[in-house]
C-alpha cells in the first residue's frame, strides 16, 4: 500500500471540491492511502509573482510538514506540483534566501532536508499503478467518446525541474484517459496555457487564449475536455460558462475532471463523483458508457 | 445606597451602550454592496426578513443553530476539546451565576419557594458555578500567557475579559469566604435573627459556629466543651438553620475561609468584608456598564452572527441585509484567532511581517475603518496589503467559532479598499484569481481600477524608457544594480534566436504584440544583456507573463527566461516599497 500526504491546496477544496472526492474514491480502488495533514497551508504559487520568500516559505513548509511525518506529498493541482517543484528546485542550491528560508522553517519546529518526493497523481496512476492495473478496475469502457486532453503548463514544464512527461510530446494523460476506452484527440496548441493565471490580472488576454484553444478542440472534434488541474478546469467550466452567457450562440465545450471521468468507468457513484457539480452539464457523458468492456 | 445607585447608573449606561452599538449595526458598513441604503430602510428590511425566516420553515435551521452552536458551541468542540471545555466552563458558570445567584432574589425566588443563597442546592452550586468559570479562565490564561502557540494574538480586549471574570469569580470567593470567617457578620446576625438568646446561649452557639461553620472568632477559645456545642447546636437549629446549610457546602469559600483563618480575625476588624463586598459588586456593574463597549458583547452579536448565517443564503440576500449581518460580524469576532491558526496564506505573513495578513488582525481596522476612522498612510497600505493576501480558500470561514461568513466579509470590505485606497501590487498576481472570477459583481468602470493603480505603480519610473522616440542610454549601469539577490544572469547565454517570442501564447495572441506588450520576451534579454535592466522592467510583458515555461523549455542556451522575468518582477516591486519607505521617512502623509 501507497501512504501519500494528500495535498490539494486552496482552489480545490474551495471552487472544485467535487475533484477532491472523486481523487479520493479513485485512488482508495488503487490502494493508494491518502494522509490528510491539517496544517498544510497553501502552495504558495499565487504569491510567486510578487514575492520570492513568501512563494518559498509556503512551499517549503508544507514539503516540511510532509517530511516530518515521514511522507511523499501526491498533489492534485498542476500549479501546486509546478510550485513545489521548482521550490525544491530553488532550496537544493544554496544561498542568503534559502537560509532564511531554512531558519524560518526551523523556528517553526520543523526541518526540510530535500527527502520529500512531489508526486502528481497521474504519475502514481501511471507509473505506480500502472495501465493495465487500471484497466481491470473497469466496470464499463467508453464508445466513440472523443476527448481534448489538458495537460496545463505546470506540470510539463519546466521539464528539468518537474520532471513529469515528454514537455514537446507528453503521452501519460493520453494514455491514461485511453485506458478508459475514450479516444484523446489530437489538437493544436494542446499543450498551451489554458489562460488561467491571468484571470483577475489581464480578463480579455485569458480569454482570448481559452478561446482559441476552445476553437481548436471544436476543430479536433472534441465533445469533452479532460484537466488535470483546478485552474484549467475553472477555466473550461466557470469562465467558458460566463462567456457562454455574454455570447449567446455560442454552444460550450464541457470540461470533465480526469477522476470522474476514470471514476464514472469504475462504477464509482455519480454523487461522489460530484457529476452534478460541474458548471457546465456533463451528464451527457454517461450517454457514451457502453457495457461491453474492450 | 451605593449599591443602588451604581446598580442603576451601570444599566443605564449598558442599555445606552447597547442602542448606540445596535445603531451602528444598521448605519456603518463594512465594504462594497453597489449602492448606499439608509439605516431606516437597513433596519426594516432586517426586521422583515427576521420574521418572514421565523414564520417559514427555516425556523427549524435557526433553532438548531441556537441549540448546537450557540447552547452547545459545537464549531469550537470541532476544534479543540480543551477550547471547548474553557468556554463551556465560562459560559454556563456565568450564566448560571447570573441567574441563580446575582439575580436569585428575582429569577430563583419566583421558580422556587424556600430560595436563600445559604441554603443547599444553592449554597452548593453558587460555589460550583464560581468554580467553573475559574476553571475556565484559568485554562484562557495557561493558552494565551503560557503555551507559545503560533499566530494567537492577545490584545488589550482580550485581557480586559479575562481580568475583569477573574475579578469577579476571585472577589465573590474571597468576600464568602471570608463572611464565612466573619465575627462581625456572625454578631450582626445573631442580633437580627437570635436576639432572644442569652449570653450563655449565645456563647454556646459561637463556638458551635467556631466548630463547625469555620467561624473565626477571638470571643472563645477552643477546647469546647461537648455540652456547650450541644447546646449551640440546638441554638442553630432553632434560629439559624432555616436559612444556613452547613457552611461547607459551599465546598471553595469555605477552604478559602480556612487558608485565611489566621488573619482572618485582623481582616474582620479591617473591614475586609465591606472592602470585597465594593470590589464584587462594583467590578460586577463596571462590566455590565462596560459590555456593550468590549469584547463581551459578543454574548448577543456572536448568537445573532451564528444564526443569521445558519439561514442567510448567500445567493439571494438583499445587499442591505447582508451589510448590517457584516456590521454584526465585526462585533461578534471573539479573537480566538482560530481562523489565524489555519489560514492558508500565513506564510506570506511570516513572510512579510505584516499582522494584518492573518485574519483574526483584519477585524480590528475593518471596524475602524467602518466607523470611518481616518488612517494613515501606512497603515491603510499595510491593511490593503492584509486583505488582498489572501487565496480564498474558505478555511477561515469553515473554522470560525462565531459562524462568521468570513469569506463575504472579505470579498465586500476588500473591493471597498481596492477602490478608495493606495496602488497595491498583488493584484498583479493570482491572487486576483477570485476577484477576476467574481467580476460580473462589481461594476464595469470599476473593476479595471486597482488593476490601473497597481499597474503605474510599479512601471511608472520604467515605461517611459520604452519611449520609441527616447535614444537608448547604453552607460554601463553600476555594478550593485545586476547583484539583485538570486538574479541568475543566464540572459547573458542568449544568442538572439528569437524561439522564447515564437513560442509565447501571449506574443502570439497579437497581431502588433510589441505595441501591447512593450517588449518581446527576447528583447527583454537583449535589454538585459545590455544593462537596461530597468528598460525591462518597463515591459508590460512581464506582468501579461503567463508562466506557462513554455519560453524557458524551448530556449536552446539554457535561459531561463520565465525565472529572469520573475525576478523582473520582484524588482519592479521592491521599487514601489522602496518609493513608499522613502516617502514615508521624508514625513509623508502622517
Amino acid at each position: 500500500m501507497m501512504r501519500y500526504s494528500f495535498f490539494i491546496g486552496c482552489q480545490i477544496p474551495s471552487r472544485v471540491p467535487q475533484y477532491e472526492t472523486a481523487a479520493r474514491a479513485v485512488l482508495k480502488k488503487f490502494g493508494v492511502e491518502l494522509a490528510d495533514i491539517r496544517q498544510f497551508n497553501c502552495c504558495g504559487y499565487p504569491m510567486r509573482n510578487v514575492d520570492k520568500k513568501a512563494f518559498l516559505l509556503s512551499s517549503v513548509k508544507n514539503l516540511a510538514l510532509s517530511e516530518n511525518q515521514g511522507l511523499d506529498m501526491l498533489v492534485l493541482c498542476n500549479c501546486c506540483f509546478g510550485a513545489l517543484k521548482n521550490a525544491e528546485h530553488i532550496m537544493a542550491e544554496k544561498g542568503p534566501l534559502q537560509d532564511e528560508v531554512l531558519g524560518k522553517i526551523r523556528e517553526m519546529g520543523l526541518d526540510y532536508q530535500g527527502k520529500t518526493r512531489i508526486r502528481h497523481y497521474l504519475s502514481v496512476l501511471y507509473h505506480d499503478t500502472g495501465i493495465a492495473a487500471i484497466k481491470k478496475q473497469l466496470h464499463k469502457t467508453y464508445k466513440e467518446l472523443n476527448i481534448a486532453v489538458q495537460y496545463g503548463c505546470h506540470a510539463l514544464r519546466p521539464s528539468t525541474v518537474t520532471q513529469f512527461d515528454d514537455p514537446v510530446a507528453p503521452s501519460l494523460f493520453d494514455e491514461l484517459v485511453a485506458a478508459t476506452g475514450a479516444k484523446s484527440v489530437d489538437w493544436t496548441n494542446k499543450l498551451e496555457c489554458c489562460g488561467a493565471p491571468l484571470i483577475g490580472t489581464n480578463d480579455a488576454l485569458s480569454a482570448d487564449l481559452f478561446s482559441r484553444k476552445l476553437e481548436a478542440a471544436k476543430k479536433a472534434e472534441a465533445d469533452f475536455f479532460c484537466t488535470s488541474c483546478p485552474y484549467c478546469q475553472i477555466q473550461f467550466d466557470t469562465v467558458q460558462q460566463m462567456l457562454v452567457e455574454d455570447n449567446a450562440g455560442q454552444k460550450p465545450l464541457p470540461s470533465i475532471l480526469f477522476p470522474q471521468l476514470l471514476g464514472l468507468s469504475m462504477n464509482i457513484d455519480s454523487q461522489t463523483l460530484g457529476l452534478g457539480a460541474n458548471k457546465l452539464d456533463i451528464s451527457k457523458i454517461e450517454s457514451y458508457l457502453s457495457k461491453d468492456k474492450e | 445606597m451605593v449599591f443602588t445607585v451604581s446598580l442603576y447608573a451601570s444599566l443605564i449606561i449598558f442599555f445606552l451602550g447597547l442602542i448606540y452599538r445596535g445603531g451602528t449595526w444598521f448605519q456603518r458598513e463594512a465594504g462594497f454592496y453597489g449602492q448606499k441604503m439608509s439605516a431606516s430602510e437597513r433596519f426594516f428590511s432586517a426586521l422583515k426578513s427576521m420574521l418572514a425566516v421565523i414564520f417559514s420553515a427555516k425556523i427549524v435551521r435557526l433553532l438548531q443553530a441556537f441549540v448546537l452552536d450557540v447552547l452547545l458551541q459545537r464549531k469550537i468542540l470541532k476544534e479543540s476539546v480543551l477550547r471547548w471545555a474553557m468556554h463551556m466552563l465560562i459560559f454556563w458558570g456565568f450564566i448560571l451565576l447570573l441567574f441563580m445567584h446575582a439575580l436569585g432574589r428575582i429569577v430563583t425566588d419566583a421558580l422556587f419557594s424556600n430560595y436563600e443563597p445559604t441554603l443547599n442546592p444553592y449554597f452548593f452550586l453558587r460555589d460550583m458555578f464560581g468554580l467553573m468559570v475559574l476553571a475556565g479562565v484559568v485554562v484562557a490564561v495557561i493558552r494565551r500567557f503560557f503555551l507559545k502557540i503560533p499566530r494567537l494574538m492577545t490584545n488589550s480586549m482580550d485581557k480586559y475579559a479575562i481580568g475583569i471574570l477573574a475579578v469577579i469569580i476571585l472577589s465573590g470567593f474571597l468576600l464568602a469566604g471570608l463572611k464565612i470567617t466573619s465575627k462581625t457578620e456572625f454578631s450582626n446576625m445573631a442580633d437580627e435573627y437570635a436576639g432572644w438568646l442569652s449570653d450563655e446561649e449565645l456563647q454556646a452557639l459561637e463556638s458551635y459556629w467556631v466548630s463547625d461553620h469555620g467561624l473565626v472568632s477571638s470571643d472563645v477559645t477552643r477546647p469546647f466543651e461537648a455540652d456547650v456545642l450541644q447546646q449551640g447546636k440546638q441554638a442553630h437549629e432553632s434560629y439559624c438553620a432555616y436559612c444556613h446549610a452547613p457552611a461547607q457546602s459551599a465546598f471553595a469559600s469555605y477552604s478559602t475561609g480556612k487558608v485565611l483563618s489566621p488573619a482572618a480575625g485582623a481582616m474582620d476588624r479591617a473591614g475586609f468584608v465591606g472592602i470585597l463586598w465594593y470590589i464584587h459588586f462594583l467590578s460586577c456593574f463596571i462590566g455590565l456598564a462596560y459590555l456593550p463597549f468590549s469584547k463581551m458583547l459578543h454574548i448577543f452579536s456572536t448568537p445573532v452572527t451564528i444564526m443569521a448565517n445558519a439561514v442567510m443564503d448567500e445567493k439571494k440576500s438583499k445587499p442591505e441585509n447582508v451589510a448590517t449581518r457584516q456590521i454584526i460580524e465585526l462585533d461578534a469576532c471573539t479573537h480566538c484567532c482560530t481562523c489565524s491558526l489555519y489560514c492558508s496564506a500565513m506564510m506570506g505573513y511570516e513572510a512579510r511581517q505584516n499582522t494584518y495578513i492573518l485574519p483574526s488582525e483584519k477585524i480590528a481596522p475593518l471596524k475602524a475603518l467602518a466607523a470611518g476612522r481616518d488612517l494613515d498612510e501606512a497603515e491603510t497600505r499595510a491593511i490593503l496589503e492584509g486583505i488582498y493576501l489572501c487565496t480564498n480558500c474558505d478555511r477561515c470561514t469553515v473554522v470560525c467559532p462565531s459562524g462568521i461568513n468570513l469569506r463575504q466579509l472579505w470579498l465586500n470590505a476588500r473591493e471597498k479598499l481596492l477602490q478608495q485606497g493606495p496602488a497595491e501590487p498583488l493584484v498583479l498576481s493570482q491572487l486576483s484569481f477570485v476577484r477576476g472570477l467574481n467580476r460580473k459583481k462589481t461594476p464595469a468602470d470599476s473593476y479595471p481600477l486597482p488593476l490601473e493603480k497597481a499597474d503605474n505603480a510599479v512601471s511608472v519610473k520604467y515605461r517611459p524608457l520604452l519611449d520609441p522616440e527616447r535614444s537608448i542610454d547604453l552607460t554601463p549601469p553600476a555594478a550593485d544594480r545586476q547583484q539583485a539577490s538570486g538574479f541568475e544572469n543566464t540572459f547573458s547565454y542568449c544568442f538572439g534566436c528569437q524561439n522564447c517570442s515564437t513560442v509565447c501564447p501571449v506574443v502570439g495572441n497579437y497581431e502588433d504584440p510589441q505595441v501591447q506588450l512593450g517588449l518581446l520576451p527576447h528583447q527583454i534579454m537583449c535589454s538585459l544583456g545590455l544593462g537596461l535592466t530597468e528598460t525591462a522592467m518597463g515591459a508590460k510583458m512581464i506582468w501579461d507573463c503567463l508562466t506557462c515555461y513554455q519560453c524557458q523549455e524551448h530556449c536552446p542556451q539554457n535561459v531561463k527566461v520565465t525565472d529572469i522575468l520573475y525576478e523582473l518582477k520582484y524588482m519592479a516591486v521592491a521599487g514601489v516599497d522602496e518609493g513608499r519607505q522613502n516617502h514615508d521617512q521624508a514625513g509623508g502623509l502622517r
